[in-house]
């Protein structure tokens, strides 16, 4: 056991979980509580020693799952509480075993029809035991899993899938649905019921990846699959790298984040509100308490709101970066005293206004995508372009009050840079800052001319995720 | 064994059950090793989902008095650990003063000023003097600045107070506390290390069911099933915010004092102000109401 917890834990450390030592010792002594048989009760338990950041369960789970899935009342497990973890992984692999020859089993006594319909039963009336046992026997018949393959689970998950065809299990469950209801169903009615089944076949596939993960676990090892489903936190994923699932979380996490930001510098400028001791202010009140200063008066401080105008390149690559960085801005509009915003790919385009009276920031940056009018020649970067133009249009927008953010990874196809704009915007702006997603190790190479631009700004960050994106908007307010 | 106050997993849930809140596996099983382990538990989550009512749930489940205290932005140590009665030492040294023969000790004096008489305690002092079973509730941690935070450290993870002029007073028994957080700052990485950490999301599906048939009286099981259906189906819309299960439930009530039975699309949209606070929430939903079934 004790094995088995430190090899956990050093793969959620591994998976970048900030696991304190008090936390990791919390956790030893959490097991001796919660018997491992009861593994929901364990994982929870686990959890609440482990994981202090709810972003973080997703992946606490995945390792979870890994190390402990072939543990469970249905796989009774050896009483060895010294387990190492050699012993471990045979005892594992003769429940690999067991599991193929019952399930395998199962699978064969079964033809495609039996499944099928046993399947559509389980789901009808929503048996939880049913389903699992089903995604089991699916697993054995379609997945064709065997030991040794150097394939992937989505490769498995694919095959399962795509056998079960669930798709059309969901227009039989619903017309059968609708056939038995007493009153043709309402169209509310249908969304629900609709709703209800897509939750039971969602259940089902998480029950089919289980069992895949299990079977592969066993197959070729806990470190082994710990590793190759390792994946970066929500706030470290790579922005130019997002997988769809992966956008969907950061797009989730952006939501905490704003309110969290929000808060902070809420917070910020409200300490900072006492302005400095106003002494003229000060000696006159003194004179009503016979000169004893009693009533010490301060200065009003100024507005320190600033003035964004982000400026964003929303080509390709990067245009999953600009719109987080918009969608931030705009969830925090109420710290600054007024955004305006561009974007451009060789032509350029103010937005700001489809962000104006839209309460649904989600939907503006749809927008921006659609309606933006930014191709000028051929839809490839122009840098120089936009940026002239953007200063033949709008130069007169800049004030001693904004703060211009240029977003983009200053990739300009080989045009003329014009980065004498950056310069004339840094003269009349408070601040120009230059956001690249792009990993710094990559700057200058090709044809990016980020340092030429960078010579003109006040700052020039790597912005590769949301940690730094977070971290950057927390200095500018 | 005997100083456990739970069994194990299942009855803390069962428990909770009895005094009408409906746990799922992962709060029981924090709570359960929250006592096993005597440590506090930081519960996260979005607002109206059953975090403080947890803390009272507990108290009322163990037969703990429940000792509360509401966090807020400017919190200090005077109200939350004690404060030193300053009138009524004032006029313990007037009437030594006025009686003054030539004979008081004012070394004595001293100590009698802070002295347990003149001592004002605050929630967190009171939890850990407490001879009766306590449940300690640190309501909205989130609120008070990170600074603030310092005061809880001792108690959470030593359960005393430091009184620089009484020494230190130990509790006289492991109350179970809970701090509660919405969520809108980072807590410190100290205050989270010495805390099980348990995040309490919305209710599935079946959970919310049952809580609404629990808590709001009269409510048929079919319309509390729809209920939840169509809380659900609206939390799956992006929104700016979802409606929480107080929201569910004073939306389960309004059903019922209005006497339906069971909601078609027009009742559920004319009633949605109850369930969402943003119009354009409101104004998504009822689009997404009235849509024809995918
Ligand atoms: N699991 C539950 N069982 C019973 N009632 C619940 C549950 N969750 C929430 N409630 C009810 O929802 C309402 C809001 O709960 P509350 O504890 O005040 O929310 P929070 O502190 O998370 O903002 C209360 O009326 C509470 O009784
Ligand atoms: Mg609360």
């Amino acid at each position: 056991m004790l094995d088995l917890m430190s090899g956990f834990i050093v793969e959620l450390r591994n998976a970048g979980l900030p696991v304190s030592l008090t936390e990791n010792l919390d956790a030893m002594e959490a097991v001796k509580h919660i018997p491992i048989e009861d593994r929901s009760a364990f994982k929870y338990a686990l959890g609440a020693t482990l994981v202090k950041n709810a972003s973080h369960w997703r992946a606490f789970e995945t390792v979870f799952e890994v190390y402990f899935s072939m543990r469970g009342p249905q796989y009774r497990l050896p009483d060895d509480d010294q387990l190492s973890e050699d012993e471990l992984e045979r005892w594992m692999q003769q429940q690999m075993e067991g599991m193929r020859d019952r399930s395998g089993g199962a699978g064969d006594d079964m033809s495609p029809e039996e499944l099928a319909e046993m399947l559509y039963r389980a789901l009808m009336r929503g048996d939880e035991a049913m389903t699992r046992a089903m995604a089991r026997a699916a697993v054995g018949k379609y997945a064709g899993m065997e030991p040794g393959r150097p394939v992937g689970g989505t490769y498995y998950l694919y095959r399962t899938l795509r056998n079960l065809d669930l798709d059309s299990l969901l227009e039989k469950l619903m017309d059968e649905t609708e056939a038995q209801a007493p009153a043709p169903l309402t169209d509310l009615e249908r969304r629900l019921e609709r709703e209800e089944f897509e939750s039971r076949i969602d259940h089902l596939k998480q029950e089919i990846e289980a069992e895949i993960r299990r079977r592969l676990v066993a197959d070729r090892g806990v470190e082994a699959m710990a590793k190759t489903l390792r994946k970066p936190l929500p706030e470290d994923v790579d922005f130019m790298h997002a997988s769809r699932e992966e956008m969907v979380a950061i797009r989730k996490a952006i939501q905490p984040l704003t309110r969290k930001l929000a808060a902070r510098l809420a917070r910020k400028r409200r300490n900072k509100r006492r302005g400095p001791l106003d002494f003229r202010s000060t000696v006159r009140a003194s004179l009503s308490y016979g000169g004893v200063p009693a009533d010490p008066r301060f200065r009003y401080p100024r507005p320190h709101k600033p003035e964004l105008i982000v400026v964003a390149d929303i080509s390709g690559s990067v245009a999953a970066f600009a719109r987080f960085t918009l969608h931030l801005v705009y969830a925090l509009q109420g710290q600054f005293s007024k955004v305006r915003s561009f974007v451009f790919i060789d032509g350029i385009d103010e937005v700001t206004h489809m962000f104006r009276g839209q309460e649904d920031i989600t939907k503006a940056v749809h927008r921006v995508n659609t309606e933006a009018d930014v191709v000028w020649v051929d839809g490839h970067s122009d840098y120089g372009h936009a940026f002239e133009v953007f200063w033949d249009n709008w130069s007169r927008e800049i004030n001693p009050k904004s703060t211009v953010i240029f977003l983009g990874d200053a990739r300009n196809n080989y045009h003329s840079t014009n980065s004498w704009v950056l310069k004339e915007a840094a003269k009349k702006a408070r601040h120009v800052f230059w956001l690249n997603p792009e990993p710094r190790s990559y700057w200058d190479t090709g044809d990016s001319v980020i340092s030429e631009y960078g010579t003109y700004c006040d700052g020039v960050f790597e912005c590769r995720n949301l940690r730094q994106l977070e971290s950057f908007v927390d200095h500018l307010a | 064994m005997a100083d456990h106050r739970f069994g194990d997993v299942a009855s803390v849930r069962d428990e909770l059950k009895e005094v009408e809140y409906l746990a799922d596996e992962g709060i029981a099983s924090v709570v359960f090793l929250a006592d096993r382990l005597q440590k506090p538990i930081l519960v996260e989550g979005p607002a109206g989902t059953g975090k403080t009512q947890l803390a009272k749930s507990v108290a009322e489940m163990t037969g703990s008095r429940l000792i509360r205290l509401q966090c807020y932005e400017g919190l200090d140590e005077a109200k939350a650990l004690y404060e030193w009665n300053y009138k009524k030492q004032l006029l313990r040294i007037q009437a030594e003063k006025a009686s003054d023969d030539g004979s008081t000790d004012w070394d004595q004096l001293h100590d009698d000023l802070f002295s347990d008489e003149f001592l004002m305690t605050r929630p967190l002092l009171e939890a850990i003097r407490a001879e009766d079973p306590v449940v300690l509730l640190i309501d909205e941690i989130d609120r008070v600045e990170v600074e603030t935070e310092a005061l809880l450290l001792e108690i959470l993870s030593d359960y005393q107070v430091s009184i620089p002029e009484l020494g230190t007073m130990e509790a006289r028994q492991i109350p179970l506390v809970f701090l509660t957080s919405n969520n809108t700052r980072e807590l410190s990485e100290a205050l989270k290390r010495r805390c099980l950490f348990l995040h309490i999301d919305y209710p599935q599906m079946d959970r919310e069911k049952e809580i609404v048939l629990t808590k709001v009286p009269g409510i048929s099981e079919n319309l509390a099933d729809q209920v939840a259906r169509i809380v659900r189906s609206i939390r799956q819309i992006e929104l700016k915010k979802a409606p929480s299960v107080s929201e569910t439930l004073d939306w389960a009530r309004t059903l019922v004092l209005l006497g339906i039975e069971s909601i078609d699309a027009d009742q559920a949209r004319e009633t949605l102000h109850i369930l969402l606070k943003y119009q354009t929430d409101i104004e998504k939903a009822a689009k997404e109401l009235a849509v024809e079934a995918r």
